[in-house]
């Protein structure tokens, strides 16, 4: 059953979730949200490579791989990503993206 | 050919003092410093006679021809095959003639300033200068090449810029500088016009080539002719003019006056004796080009020369400041000697007027910087450069008196004394020539006797002012140079300058003729008479004079108004329609085409600078933006 849903599909949803999340992160002001955001992204890359690699190449694994290296990844990033912030918060008292805009010219 | 490379000691002795004194002079005693610089002096001057007696009588033989040695030179500046300036020194007759004449008279100078410019802050600078300027006029006089002689012509100026704005505290000095300086290097532009014209179609700068009679400068009269005249005469008129801004002539004359701001012995050694002969010796240099080649040019420098001398003997009889009037018969007597060498011919007796041009050059020198070292003596001693503040001055300052009177009658041409003969000779040689130059000659002859006798009486006779403190006489080591230059004023007439400076080389028999020396003694004796008559005794007659010609008094009183005319000129007309045009150019168009780019080069730094805000999410719109672009572009484009 799977088998007849077209690749396309699955391609327009992940193509969808990546523009929602690049969207997410450009306008959001909380930083935990632009945080979702990337995690979005990288969630629609998963979805990418596992589409293709079961509509192409069925007998083989790799993109299986190397989405989990993707989530491992991403799962270390928020990781880091969440040290930042509450450095962030311990220095700004706020999460608001536009107070940390000091390093510039 | 006798060995002469030692005198390229004779200038570079100078050069070596300027620089010990200009170096160290700070450190020393001021009488060390001007003793340092009057005793390389006095080297050069032991030098330069050794030459003169070695050139003239010993290294010759009877009845030749004076040749002219190169007696050093060196390739300064190598810059195509045809192209090369040289360095060096030349020994012939002027140049040596010269090496005396320059000596002598800056050794006097020397001399005397130790004792003028006693007690002056800046006395080592003024030795050091004068140095700098003996150095410069030394190399100008040896100038192997008209290149040469031109590098040394600026220096001399720039020499003369020093020591006139000497007393640079003062602004009537500074700004007297500013105008010796600017007046002759405009004039030295056509100077270097005439240069590169004469270089140009002759191929060379050197002396020798040039004014060989047949060589390449003298071959080329059948040049292309311009508005009636060849090239080559129009770039021997160009050299003149350059050569009429150094020597005062007319219209280039207005420095002179105002350069008098300069301390006495400096007026006594660069205006009067050395740096405005330049210009006649500059003809003399290059005169048998001027002679073979190009007597329009002649033409052109005999008028000047008498038109200047009469128009400077004019403005000298109405002036009260010595050093102005001392200025003015020095412009009268250069006049004379331009016009000398403007009616001489070439050769033989024809060359009366360049020999008579090189004696009248030679005795100038001794009695105009003792009139002048006498005129400091007199206004050392009064403390006031006026002819009305002094009067009876013959009792207190009795050497001065007598060597300045000595002057007098010298200039005035009373025989037996040397101005008589040298300017005799030129008289003799207008007369051959242009009966109506002649003329004027001969009354300037008449009011320059005048005018002297008349600044005489007015310094040592008349009633006695009245003065603060009793003027006292010079100290020996001012009145010495005095005497010195007495004895050359009076002497210098006897020497056979007919034999030893021609035009060619070659002596020739010269007579006084009696018809133009005695009108010429009388002439002179006239004009001393109604000067007694007229100053001896204060009288009411020359003020009457003045009243009764009211508008030529007041127009010569202000030297005709030249000063004026250069302001107009100068003001009105060429920094209202040209200068500020072209500043305006410069201001707006030329530094606002630069500061329009540098403006949009801080335009466009600061949009970038825009994308640099720090604000995470701009950063990462340009990043996503940027790849759909690229994307576009290789997807749809490539």
């Amino acid at each position: 059953m799977i088998q007849n849903i077209p690749l396309s599909y699955y391609l327009v949803i992940s193509t969808l979730m990546f523009f929602i999340g690049i969207y997410g992160f450009l306008t959001r002001r909380n930083l935990i949200t632009m945080l979702m955001s990337v995690e979005l992204i990288l969630n629609s890359v998963n979805i990418n490579f596992v589409a293709f690699n079961r509509y192409l190449y069925p007998q083989q694994l790799e993109g299986h791989f190397f989405m989990l290296i993707v989530i491992a990844v991403a799962a270390a990033e928020a990781a880091v990503a969440i040290a930042i912030i509450i450095n962030i918060y311990r220095n700004f008292k706020s999460i608001d993206v536009e107070n940390v805009d000091e390093m510039k010219y | 050919m006798a060995d002469y490379t030692y005198t390229l000691l004779i200038p570079l002795i100078p050069l070596f003092v300027f620089v010990l004194l200009g170096l160290t002079g700070h450190k020393m005693k001021p009488v060390v410093s001007g003793l340092i610089g009057t005793s390389g002096l006095g080297i050069s001057a032991i030098l330069a006679y050794a030459t003169a007696f070695k050139y003239f009588w010993t290294g010759h033989a009877a009845g030749t021809a004076y040749t002219s040695i190169k007696a050093f030179e060196v390739s300064w500046l190598h810059l195509t095959d045809k192209l090369t300036i040289h360095l060096g020194v030349l020994i012939d007759p002027i140049s040596v003639m010269m090496l005396v004449v320059i000596t002598t008279v800056s050794l006097m100078v020397h001399i005397y300033s130790i004792g003028y410019m006693k007690g002056d802050p800046g006395f080592y600078r003024f030795f050091s200068f004068l140095s700098l300027f003996s150095f410069s006029m030394l190399g100008l006089i040896l100038a192997t090449n008209i290149f040469q002689m031109y590098i040394f012509w600026e220096l001399v100026g720039v020499s003369s810029f020093l020591l006139i704005g000497y007393y640079y505290e003062k602004p009537s000095a500074v700004a007297a500088s500013k105008k010796a300086f600017i007046v002759t290097r405009f004039a030295d532009l056509g100077f270097l016009i005439g240069i590169l014209m004469l270089s140009f179609n002759t191929g060379t700068f050197d002396f020798q080539t040039l004014t060989d009679p047949h060589g390449p400068a003298i071959a080329t009269i059948g040049g292309a002719a311009f508005m009636g005249m060849s090239v080559l005469t129009w770039s021997l008129i160009f050299i003149f003019v350059g050569g009429a801004g150094k020597s005062a002539m007319f219209p280039f004359h207005i420095w002179l006056p105002d350069a008098m701001e300069g301390p006495t012995p400096v007026s006594a050694l660069i205006h009067a004796a050395t740096m405005v002969v330049a210009g006649v010796y500059l003809v003399a240099r290059l005169f048998p080009v001027y002679a073979l080649a190009a007597p329009d040019a002649l033409h052109v420098i005999a008028w000047v020369g008498g038109f200047s001398s009469v128009f400077a003997a004019v403005i000298a009889c109405t002036q009260t400041d010595i050093k102005r009037v001392l200025a003015f018969s020095t412009m009268s007597q250069i006049g004379y000697m331009m016009l000398a060498l403007g009616v001489s011919g070439f050769g033989g007796e024809d060359g009366l007027g360049f020999m008579a041009s090189n004696f009248h050059l030679f005795t100038h020198a001794m009695f105009k910087a003792l009139l002048f070292l006498g005129a400091g003596a007199v206004i050392h001693a009064v403390h006031s450069n006026e002819i009305t503040d002094m009067g009876g001055l013959r009792k207190h300052l009795p050497i001065t008196h007598i060597t300045f009177l000595i002057a007098c009658v010298t200039i005035a041409g009373i025989p037996p004394f040397s101005g008589f003969f040298s300017k005799d000779e030129i008289l003799a040689a207008a007369f051959h020539s242009n009966k109506f130059l002649f003329a004027i000659e001969y009354i300037v002859a008449g009011l320059t006797a005048f005018y002297m006798f008349r600044l005489y009486y007015g310094i040592f006779w008349g009633k006695n002012t009245h003065y603060h403190h009793t003027p006292h006489e010079a100290p020996l080591v001012m009145t010495i140079p005095l005497m010195i230059l007495a004895f050359g004023s009076i002497f210098a007439g006897f020497l056979p300058f007919h034999n030893l400076v021609t035009s060619d080389g070659k002596g020739f028999e010269s007579v006084i003729d009696l018809w133009i020396a005695i009108p010429s003694v009388l002439i002179g004796v006239i004009g001393i008479a109604i000067a007694t008559v007229m100053y001896k005794k204060e009288t009411a007659i020359p003020d009457k004079i003045a009243g009764t010609f009211k508008h030529l008094y007041t127009w010569a009183h202000r030297k005709f108004y030249m000063d004026e005319v250069y302001l107009f000129v100068t003001r009105k007309i060429i920094f209202r329609y040209i200068s500020d045009p072209i500043a305006w150019f410069d201001r707006h168009i030329v530094d606002g085409t630069m500061n329009g780019i540098a403006g949009m080069t801080v335009w466009a730094a600061y949009s970038v600078k825009g994308l640099q805000s720090g604000k995470l999410q701009q950063y990462a719109f340009v990043f996503v933006g940027g790849t759909v672009i690229l994307v576009l572009i290789f997807v749809y484009l490539v």
